[in-house]
């Protein structure tokens, strides 16, 4: 086990290395950084000067080495629209994107745990169906369209949450809905699924022989080995929704990363948007690694060797 | 018999029997269209690629043509409504049905050139890993781990931004991040395809590689790239409509339903119709792939739905 | 003789498959009397299985069951609401499958899946039972059964968790236990201890027992009454010392033409087979379902065959003797 996550510490870290290669590429190759320092319409002599100065002229190689060498002591260096550290950026915005994350993966469970077991429960039934439909219209959904209807039925109509900023709890309720609702239909599936199989298995079947409750086979001996895969899904989805945060945050001018990343990428604010990116995908091989993780330790075949 | 008891094994042959007496294209036949779901996909689908096609023909007005004096026209349904503009114009006087649905051409597009260009990095890269294993498939795997672990819709925005937004742009970044699911579904299918009786019988009788892969496991996985071809197509759609809502993506005046969506966003408290009618089509457009992508797998695999 | 503690009267059920309805069981009729051994035999696929799990109403949903009468200890079980069924199943009737390897929760430890069932129906506290599922352990020769209620599933032998099975079927004090084939899954060395112990237990504890098998070696060693299945019918039913000695139904005849026996059969000597193949139970049956590999079948065959009795002994078939 200790060997397992060794590997895989040294593959998240490989995997963060050549993201940020290719996120440092192609952002440096995509867009002349010394103009986007300069400003639009400035004059060519001064785009030289900050060219030669932010060390833009030399091979792209070195100028990499040079930001890699910086970043791993810690210095993620200058907002070139906020003027300030890019750590203290990042770290003072990633709070709310973590919530918000949290609460939108807590919502998708919420919704998808429970319609799972019914559909599976009564497999084939006008629940499953409905169930299955919610899903297919919920997939379809465009989140921006959705979290727009959100905004027009709570915000305008009954006039009960407020449009957008990040000041109060009330203002985290339509962006955990809009953001969670997209990763909802995935765990249903996977939940029913599960169930359906579980619920056919010999162990079951023992369960109910001995005469317990409907709801103890269900949720005591069905959901506890139909819920494994829940869990690394969720770790996998978490990551997910951490990158879906620029739409919804944007929409909701909720003051967190995705927000951040949106207006770095606007004002084309380079070493925002490569901390952004390196960080998330950090996080995303965390997330499979600790969902592996819990993998493991949730089935006891694995656990108790 | 092993733990359950059904069907009694004596049964078994009987049964499978009456099945047989089907032919196999009965019996997917009745698979697809026992379906109403599918079958109500397909049709929509069908529709809506009508409809894009014959846009130039159906469009009541030039979808560029600005007509100022007739700004935000309600559809019919509305009191202000009238007959001249079905579903209204725009806050430019743009009539709103023409724009629709030469929008429907921009969604179907990207969704189709997405799924071409990403179907071929990620179908590629999967035949590989699946049919050489060992350090192909561990530099496969490894290029998997790193395109999830970039976030799509962050990268996707940034590289439009810097390079600067176009419908072709849009094509090609979105093309270039989609290919993980083809490379995962590939893999593993090229994996189970390998072990097939009738390729190692063409490995044994000296068949070369290109030939073995082209033309024994390709049509073998095809099924399941299929799927996951639909489902990728609506997914990119989805995503180019995010990109052009952010104004990231597809430029004005170009009509594509995500950008006009993100026009309307400043009227929506007064004109919700201009963001509810392409949004609504949005999620129909993704509906009738994703239910025609869902009515497939149910083909291909019947008996792992969920 | 006292009240039966089981009795099924018509006992029918109906599987939806692919290939259309399965009358997997067909009018099925036996009774259980306190602290005897039925043993309900026949090859596989003839219906034991599906009859037992439709004793204990742990049918699969594609699966209908119609019945008469099904009492237990005089109460028809089949009038009663699920709940009352509840409170008897795992309480004062048990089962014991077939697969140990799959019939134990791999999430959960021995103790909990042994003392679940006997907190709920005894409203036993933790300890309690859990005293109770030592001495059970102990008694289904278990050594330190203290340690085990700690241990997974999948940490234990195939023979050992049969014994945790039987101790959990034991664990309310049963007066009835269906076992449904319980050692067909497991090495043949320990088949022969399992089955030692559980006819044990029965003898010492008193319990009925149904046991389902196809092992008419086993049938001869513990039944008090037997009734043969073929093709989801029961073809006949008696004692033990009857069926043995005087098998009537033509397909009893054959099985019993099947079995080395120690005496009758001579070294050498070819044993009986039985020709031809069950009859397909999807669709309708007419007549005797094993007139196709009867040797004695004749025109009349084709109808409905008679049940013929003569004191408990009971078949269908148009032989008075064959």
């Amino acid at each position: 086990m200790a060997l397992f996550i060794i590997k895989r510490l040294g593959l998240a870290l490989l995997v963060a290395l050549t993201v940020s290669i290719i996120s440092f590429v192609l952002l440096r190759t995509s867009g002349d950084a010394a103009i986007a320092i300069a400003g639009e319409g400035a004059r060519d002599i001064d785009i030289e000067a900050i060219r030669q100065a932010y060390g833009l002229d030399r091979p792209l190689a070195v100028q990499y080495l040079i930001w890699l060498g910086q970043t791993l002591g810690g210095d993620f260096g200058q907002s070139l629209y906020f003027k300030t550290d890019v750590v203290d950026l990042v770290l003072a915005k990633a709070p709310v994107t973590l919530l918000l994350g949290l609460l939108s993966l807590a919502f998708a469970l919420l919704v998808a745990i429970p319609l799972g077991v019914l559909a599976a429960v009564f497999a084939n039934s006008w629940i499953d169906r409905a169930a299955l439909a919610v899903a297919v219209f919920g997939q379809a959904m465009p989140n921006f369209f959705f979290a727009l209807l959100l905004v027009m039925l709570f915000s305008i109509t009954f006039r009960w949450l407020p449009v957008s900023g990040s000041g109060s709890w009330l203002h985290f309720v339509m962006p955990t809905v809009a953001l969670g609702y997209y990763a909802a239909p995935a765990f249903m599936r996977l939940v029913r699924a599960g169930m359906v199989e579980v619920l056919s298995a010999d162990y079951v079947r023992t369960a109910r022989a001995k005469g317990l409750p409907t709801r103890t086979v269900v949720f005591k001996h069905a959901l506890r080995n139909a819920i494994v895969p829940v869990v690394a899904l969720s770790a996998v989805q978490l990551g997910y929704l951490l990158g879906g945060s620029v739409v919804i945050e944007t929409i909701f001018a909720l003051d967190g990363l995705g927000f951040l990343a949106y207006q770095s990428i606007t004002h084309k604010d380079f070493p925002v948007i490569q901390a952004v990116v390196v960080m998330l995908s950090v996080i995303y091989v965390l997330l499979t690694l600790l969902g592996d993780i819990a993998n493991a330790w949730l089935d006891p075949r694995i656990r108790v060797a | 018999m092993t733990g359950t008891a059904f069907p009694p094994a004596t049964s078994a042959p009987s049964s499978a029997a009456a099945v047989a007496e089907l032919s196999a294209g009965a019996r997917l036949r009745r698979r697809m269209f026992g379906q109403k779901s599918f079958v109500f996909g397909v049709g929509l689908l069908l529709v809506i690629v009508a409809v894009a096609l014959l846009a130039p023909v159906l469009a009541p007005h030039d979808p560029y043509a600005q007509n100022l004096s007739q700004r935000m026209v309600p559809p019919f349904w509305y009191a202000k409504g009238g007959w001249e503009h079905l579903l209204g114009t725009d806050n430019l006087g743009r009539d709103y049905l023409s724009r629709l649905l030469y929008g429907a051409r921009i969604s179907l597009l990207i969704g189709l050139s997405v799924m071409v260009i990403s179907g071929l990095i990620g179908t590629t890269l999967g035949l590989l890993a699946g049919y050489f294993g060992g350090k192909a498939d561990l530099i496969v795997t490894f290029l998997i781990t790193t395109r999830l672990a970039m976030p799509v819709i962050l990268v996707a925005l940034a590289v439009v931004a810097m390079v600067g937004g176009s419908l072709p742009v849009v094509i090609l970044v979105l093309g270039l991040l989609k290919w993980d699911r083809f490379a995962v579904v590939m893999r593993s299918a090229t994996q189970q395809a390998r072990a097939l009786d009738y390729v190692t019988a063409a490995e044994a009788a000296g068949a070369s590689t290109p030939r073995i892969i082209l033309g024994e496991i390709l049509p073998n996985v095809f099924p399941q790239l299929i799927v996951v071809a639909t489902l990728e197509a609506a997914s990119a759609i989805l995503l180019e409509a995010a990109l052009s809502f952010l104004g990231l993506g597809v430029q004005p005046p170009l009509p594509s339903w995500g950008l006009m969506i993100s026009e309307a966003k400043t009227y929506m408290f007064f004109s919700f119709w201009l963001i509810a009618i392409p949004g609504t089509l949005l999620a129909l457009l993704v509906l009738s792939i994703n239910l025609a992508g869902d009515g497939l797998r149910d083909v291909v695999a019947p008996e792992g739905r969920g | 003789m006292t009240r039966p503690i089981l009795e099924v009267a018509n006992l029918s059920v109906d599987i939806r498959t692919a290939g259309g309805t399965l009358q997997a069981v067909r009018d099925v009729s036996f009774s259980v009397g306190r602290g005897e051994t039925l043993c309900l035999v026949g090859e596989s696929g003839c219906g034991k299985s599906v009859t037992s799990l439709a004793i204990m109403d742990l049918l699969p949903r594609a699966a209908t069951r119609r019945v008469s009468r099904l009492a237990f200890d005089g109460v028809d079980l089949a009038r009663s609401g699920k709940g009352a069924v509840n409170a008897l199943r795992g309480n004062r009737m048990a089962m014991i499958f077939q697969e140990p390897m799959t019939a134990l929760n791999p999430a959960y430890t021995i103790g909990d899946q042994l003392t679940e069932g006997y907190r709920r129906h005894k409203k036993a506290g933790a300890a309690e039972a859990r005293e109770r599922a030592v001495h059970l352990l102990e008694k289904v020769g278990i050594a330190a059964a203290g340690d085990r209620l700690g241990q997974y599933p999948h940490q234990l032998s195939g023979g050992l968790r049969q014994r945790i099975m039987i101790a959990m079927a034991l664990m309310c004090g049963p007066d009835l236990v269906i076992a449904d084939e319980p050692t067909t899954a497991l090495d043949v060395t320990i088949q022969a201890q399992i089955l030692r112990l559980l006819a044990e237990l029965q003898r010492e504890l008193g319990i009925a027992l149904v046991l389902i098998t196809h092992d008419l070696g086993v049938v001869g060693r513990i039944a008090d009454r037997v009734a043969v299945m073929y093709a989801g019918e029961v073809v006949e039913n008696g004692t033990a010392a009857e069926i043995f000695t005087h098998p009537r139904h033509p397909y009893t005849q054959g099985l019993m033409d099947c079995i080395p026996l120690p005496g009758r059969t001579k070294p050498g000597e070819r044993l009986g087979v039985i020709p031809g193949v069950v009859p397909s139970l999807v669709g309708g049956i007419q007549g005797c379902p094993f007139r196709d590999r009867c040797p004695h079948a004749r025109p009349v065959c084709a109808e409905t065959p008679p049940v013929k009795t003569q004191g408990e002994h009971a078949w269908r078939c148009i032989l008075e003797d064959a």
